[in-house]
């Protein structure tokens, strides 16, 4: 009975431990691309802060909206004053749960395919979203890759009708995140 | 199985799962803030480069090409016979390019007096938030204005230098609410060639403007100039503008009354003779549009 007890306590343990396993990045890449008929539209934020726990599933992420850089300074100035409204609503965030995280082995090397479902908040509003993405486990890194797709009215992001042709009503997001074990 | 041991079993079951619904009311990004908070620079005090004649503490970005067209008309007073000055115009067209970030050059010429001005504007210091708090823009103009008509005179000596103006301007501005802006613009202006001996070559002139914004994309605007010698009171005026931006994607509309019609820096100081009083207001608009190169 004893023995019994050790191995409870010894597997409780243990994954108490993997519960505790989080991975993190404070340089992660977030892009979006919209294809409109005039012109396409791409920015990259290198900097997207996530965090995912690997016992629970549970992930979240933050970038500032500033940070999103465009090729054009203008578009770069209009995204944040008249779109997203930066300096009102600083950073964009989603916190959610990687759903089928128990299919995903982190300590063995591989590609999983993952859903992840959560809260997206973008310009102050937020929304359900669920995407679909791969968890990549390398070397007790692990990369994060999902693409999914945002409509800009989800948001209350106003397109003017003077540039509706120039703007796309979705957005793709792309996301590739290398993400280190947090000590 | 005793039942102490299933209590102790069921207790360590428990437990992390306890730990785990803690976990969850608080983020997880919490554990990975930022200690270092990063230097936030404060962007697009105004939508344009100009508050309305003048320059504004707004900068363009590195590679943008700025076409500029301004227009004022001739004063409503003219009434109906004049189409309330709409028969009347005064052009200028202008260049303004980025090479990099913080510096602007540009090139313009106006018809009044045939004109060509040109500009270097360096932004020495750019308001931020964060890490680094500033609470203003420091911006550094240095122009040149050049007439290009025939001299007055033609009899006696006349040299190229005689057609040069030089104004130097340190603007100071902020962003005070991120819809309201105001800036300062002290500007020196020094003429080379005056009309008489006892004018000055030199005149000292504050300007103030600021906007205040409407919608994301409209701004009420106003600006005022206030030179303090060489000019002749009661026939050189301040000149007042106000009027409204309009963003609509790569343009700037600008649409103000003003009794302004000089379309740079030495003309709008020292050839402003209308006054607001007597309804001497000329519509005007400034078009700028904006090129990626």
């Amino acid at each position: 009975m004893k023995k019994v007890l050790a191995i409870v306590v010894i597997v409780m343990m243990s994954s108490s431990l993997t519960f505790a396993q989080k991975y993190f990045t404070k340089n992660g890449n977030v892009t979006f691309f919209s294809k409109a008929p005039l012109e396409d539209i791409k920015a990259v934020n290198k900097k997207a802060v996530c965090v995912i726990d690997a016992g629970t599933g549970a992930m979240e992420f933050a970038v500032l909206m500033k940070a999103f850089e465009f090729e054009k300074a203008l578009m770069q100035e209009h995204f944040n004053e008249n779109y997203v409204e930066s300096d009102t609503y600083p950073k964009g965030a989603f916190k959610g749960k990687i759903t089928n995280v128990s299919s995903v082995n982190f300590t063995t090397d591989g590609s999983y395919p993952v859903t992840i479902a959560g809260k997206m908040t973008i310009h102050g509003i937020t929304k359900d979203v669920t995407a679909k993405g791969s968890i990549v486990v390398a070397g007790g890194k692990i990369n994060g890759i999902s693409e999914f797709t945002l409509l800009v009215a989800d948001y209350d992001i106003e397109i003017p009708s003077v540039v509706k042709d120039k703007i796309s009503k979705s957005i793709k997001i792309t996301v590739n995140v290398w993400l280190e074990p947090k000590s | 199985m005793n039942s102490r041991l299933s209590i102790v079993i069921i207790a360590l079951l428990i437990c992390p799962l306890t730990n785990i619904l803690r976990a969850q009311e608080t983020s997880l990004l919490d554990e990975v803030k930022d200690s270092v908070v990063e230097t936030q620079y404060v962007t697009a005090a105004f939508k344009s480069t100009r508050v309305i004649d003048g320059q504004s503490i707004e900068m363009l970005g590195k590679g943008s090409l700025d076409f500029r067209i301004l227009h004022r008309f001739g004063p409503i007073s003219g009434g109906v016979d004049n189409l309330f000055g709409l028969d009347q115009s005064y052009v200028r067209f202008g260049f303004d390019y980025a090479p990099v970030n913080d510096l602007l050059v540009g090139i313009g010429r106006s018809s009044t007096k045939k004109e060509i001005d040109g500009f270097v504007k360096f932004r020495l210091l750019q308001q931020s938030r964060g890490a680094t708090v500033l609470p203003f823009s420091l911006v550094l103009v240095a122009g040149a204005v050049v007439n290009t008509l025939p001299f007055n005179d033609p009899t006696i000596p006349n040299y190229f230098t005689s057609r040069l103006n030089y104004f130097f301007q340190p603007l100071i501005g902020s962003k005070l609410t991120d819809a309201i802006s105001v800036q300062l613009s002290p500007t020196f202006l020094h003429r080379n060639l005056v009309a008489l001996s006892t004018d000055p070559n030199d005149i000292f002139a504050l300007g103030i403007g600021g906007r205040i914004k409407i919608t994301s994309r409209i701004a009420f605007m106003v600006e005022y100039f206030h030179p303090f010698n060489g000019l002749v009171k009661g026939v050189n005026q301040d000149p007042l503008s106000i009027g409204f931006d309009i963003e609509t994607g790569g343009h700037v509309f600008q649409l103000h009354l003003t009794n302004a019609s000089g379309l740079n820096e030495r003309a709008f100081l020292t050839d402003t003779f209308n006054k607001w009083a007597k309804g001497e207001i000329q519509f005007g608009f400034n078009i700028s549009r904006v090129f990626q190169l």
